[in-house]
């Protein structure tokens, strides 16, 4: 079955940002945080509780209908697949995520979209992040 | 740098509004952290002037390693201490490691005095002198918020930026005046907010978002896996996340090492009230972390305040920690957790190192008790427990109201000189003592260690270890953990890490990312640090045989029994022969 991640207890954040920087490490080969694509942040600074930014997994992923070049294709379970090759860095797919989890990695020119790999889950001292399985989605839209 | 053959650097003048960068290779043979901030005080400090002189220097430092393996997450601060008049040394974790890292810089040294009271903006495009006025006065939750708005309106986002900042103490240059740093966090002891406050600076705000690629993949991630599993699925760090370190009231309460009522006593009859577990179960309502350690030691205890009649209630939240409850519990008899909670939120909001200013007002009551000061001194009368008098008290010595608050914000030591009671005056060469009366081990080392804190070599560990008492091998742990802690603290990794990062863990995290350096290596680095500070400490006038310890300390039995005056002093005397022969060695 596929998989997607879910940030379901963030009551337990510790604020550690481990997920970001290992995310960046894997997917970005980058240790800086503005490369992740899961974005833990405050509702207030350091006294207010951690609120995780990340791919929610669309079935129906508006990011993709917005793509003019069709470089995000649904992904199995749930989000969606970006192909650098075909991407041409318009930004359309920022704006349509309504959850504002598309971030933009400046140096490529391209969006970081969250593969849902699970590496971040991995290694969240706190079990606050969980891969999750799903029904597969069927690949129609594509 | 991270990925570089250099140290960056960054150097501010307050004085004329100029910044400089260096990129310097020769600073690479000290590591990183507390080595490099040692060679950048001991170029920049002015032995002529004494240590609030605008022309001083403030300098921040971060490791080898600084953030990107786990619990490398502390920034070393090196300053003149206003509180001993000599090498200022301390350490703070939160986000300010990972943000300076992210801004490019590996130092940062600050002299000169700001022409108004501002705040610096440092970014990883530029530094900036902000008129911030309005902002003096502030208490230092408030000031946070201020900052952190305006840095947001400027579109950094929440989560890249550290904000570091003083409160009233530090504006009145009060000698043990701390910096609070991001919210939770301290550059606590010897005085680093007074250094801030005579150079008017109120906060610094530290934001960066470079990118900054992974050199060695393969060879990164799998010695970071290998910390990052140590930490997390041993028992090497559990402690801290637990109940945290105030599980070490009760045990060391029960072994008769808990200083209290001013070391009249080395135990607590309500140490039950105040331990680990009461917190928790009272208090504890969350545990956060600094960026970059996944163990989260940072608890965080919630009080309820009327802050009127009419059923006015607030609720505060405020972290602690078993120094604080030693200090603003046990040393001045204080025994609930709410109490104690609405002392640490007092000492807080003012920006005051809450050690010195527990054992300060130890000593305060008891000259009070004995009849070296009166009330008329101290404005309101102080017992021991008298939580509201406590509060108050804390808020003279914080705003200097009268010349006795403003003697005893230079600390107790010279409090004691002026007024009295100095063989109850709880201090270690100016700097107010620990949490722990364990024994010689406590005592000397913080007389010996080079900023008189417990953790420069870790002595009140060697009494609750050692079977039996061996005073040429409590001197040789001493000597070594010493130069060793400067090696580490070059990382600069979290003291409570230290089982986790062992020589080879070490070597296996420095040399995935580029360093090419043996375990012989290592100890080289850490006695050339040793060797620098000592140099430093011998310039600024320092001298170990002077150094002359409260009477008290040897009339209440430590944990290991009563310590003898003579032998303590011999100690000493030992020790320094081996700093002595340490300065002529060539590194």
């Amino acid at each position: 079955m596929a998989k997607v991640l879910r940030s379901k207890e963030m009551n337990k954040c510790l604020g550690c940002f481990t997920c970001m920087s290992v995310c960046s490490v894997i997917n970005e080969k980058d240790h800086s945080l503005i490369k992740s694509s899961i974005k833990i942040r405050t509702t207030g600074g350091m006294t207010s509780r951690f609120i995780s930014v990340v791919c929610l997994g669309c079935v129906e992923p508006a990011c993709m209908e917005v793509c003019p070049t069709n470089a995000l294709t649904k992904r199995k379970g749930g989000g969606v697949v970006l192909n650098q090759k075909k991407c041409i860095g318009c930004r359309l797919c920022q704006p349509a995520c309504i959850v504002r989890a598309v971030n933009f990695d400046e140096d490529t020119a391209k969006p970081i979209i969250c593969r849902h790999c699970g590496t971040c889950a991995r290694f969240c001292p706190h079990d606050c992040l969980q891969m999750i399985e799903v029904e597969e989605v069927s690949d129609d839209v594509k | 740098m991270l990925n570089e053959k250099f140290i960056r650097v960054l150097n501010v003048d307050l004085e004329n509004g100029k910044l400089e960068i260096e990129e310097r290779e020769d600073l690479m043979l000290y590591l990183g952290g507390v080595g490099i901030a040692t060679k950048l005080l001991q170029e920049n400090y002015r032995s002529d002037l004494p240590p609030l002189a605008p022309e001083q220097p403030v300098i921040f430092a971060i490791g080898a390693g600084a953030y990107i393996f786990p619990v490398l997450t502390k920034t070393v601060a090196m300053f003149v201490s206003p509180l001993t008049g000599e090498l200022g040394e301390s350490y703070a974790g939160g986000r300010l490691a990972m943000t300076l890292l992210m801004a490019g810089f590996d130092a940062i040294v600050i002299t000169g005095k700001a022409k108004k009271q501002s705040f610096l903006s440092i970014t990883d495009h530029n530094a900036e002198i902000i008129d911030a006025r309005a902002m003096w006065g502030l208490p230092i939750g408030e000031v946070g918020r201020h900052v952190r708005d305006r840095v947001m309106h400027e579109g950094r986002s929440a989560g890249k930026r550290s904000i570091i900042r003083i409160g009233q103490a530090g504006e009145n240059e009060v000698a043990f005046a701390c910096v609070c740093v991001d919210s939770y966090r301290h550059f606590g002891r010897l005085g680093l907010g007074a250094c801030l406050g005579s150079k008017n600076i109120k906060a610094i705000s530290v934001f960066g978002n470079r990118s900054l690629p992974v050199m060695n993949q393969k060879k990164y991630f799998k010695a970071y896996q290998q910390i990052y599993k140590k930490c997390t699925t041993t028992d090497m760090m559990a402690k801290y996340h637990d109940a945290g370190t105030p599980i070490n009231v009760l045990p060391l309460n029960k072994a008769g090492g808990l200083p209290s009522y001013n070391l009249q006593a080395a135990s607590f009859e309500a140490a039950d009230k105040i331990c680990g577990d009461s917190f928790a179960e009272k208090n504890l309502v969350r545990k956060v972390a600094c960026t970059g350690c996944p163990v989260g030691c940072i608890h965080i205890g919630m009080y309820r305040r009327e802050f009127d009649k009419g059923h006015e209630y607030e609720a505060i939240s405020v972290p602690y920690d078993y120094e604080l409850i030693f200090a603003l519990g046990t040393f001045i008899g204080v025994d609930d957790t709410d109490s104690i909670l609405t002392l640490i939120n007092e000492v807080e909001e003012y920006g005051l190192d809450a050690m010195s200013a527990g054992v300060c007002l130890g000593w305060v009551t008891e000259a009070l008790d004995k009849g070296f000061i009166t009330t008329e001194e101290t404005i309101v009368d102080l017992k021991f427990g008298q939580v509201e008098n406590y509060a108050e008290a804390i808020k003279h010595m914080s705003l200097g109201t009268n010349q006795f608050y403003k003697d005893l914000g230079k600390g107790t030591r010279y409090a004691a000189a002026k007024y009295g009671g100095e063989e109850f005056a709880m201090q270690i060469a100016g700097n107010e003592m620990a949490g722990y009366h364990t024994g010689y081990g406590s005592l000397v080392g913080s007389a010996v260690g080079v900023r008189h804190s417990h953790l420069d070599n870790g002595g009140y560990s060697y009494d609750q270890s050692m079977k039996e008492f061996d005073e040429d091998k409590l001197i040789d742990m001493l000597y070594e953990e010493e130069y060793e802690r400067c090696m580490t603290n070059s990382l600069v990794m979290c003291l409570f890490a230290r089982k986790v990062y062992d020589r080879e863990t070490i070597l296996d995290a420095l040399n995935a990312i580029g360093w090419e350096l043996t375990d012989e290596d290592l100890t080289k680095i850490g006695k050339r640090i040793f060797q620098a500070k000592l140099q430093v400490k011998k310039a600024m006038g320092f001298n170990q045989k002077a150094v002359k310890l409260p009477k008290r300390f040897f009339e209440t039995p430590s944990m290991t029994g009563k310590l003898d005056e003579e032998t303590a002093y011999r100690i000493i005397q030992k020790y320094t022969k081996k700093t002595d022969a340490l300065l002529e060695e060539i590194f």
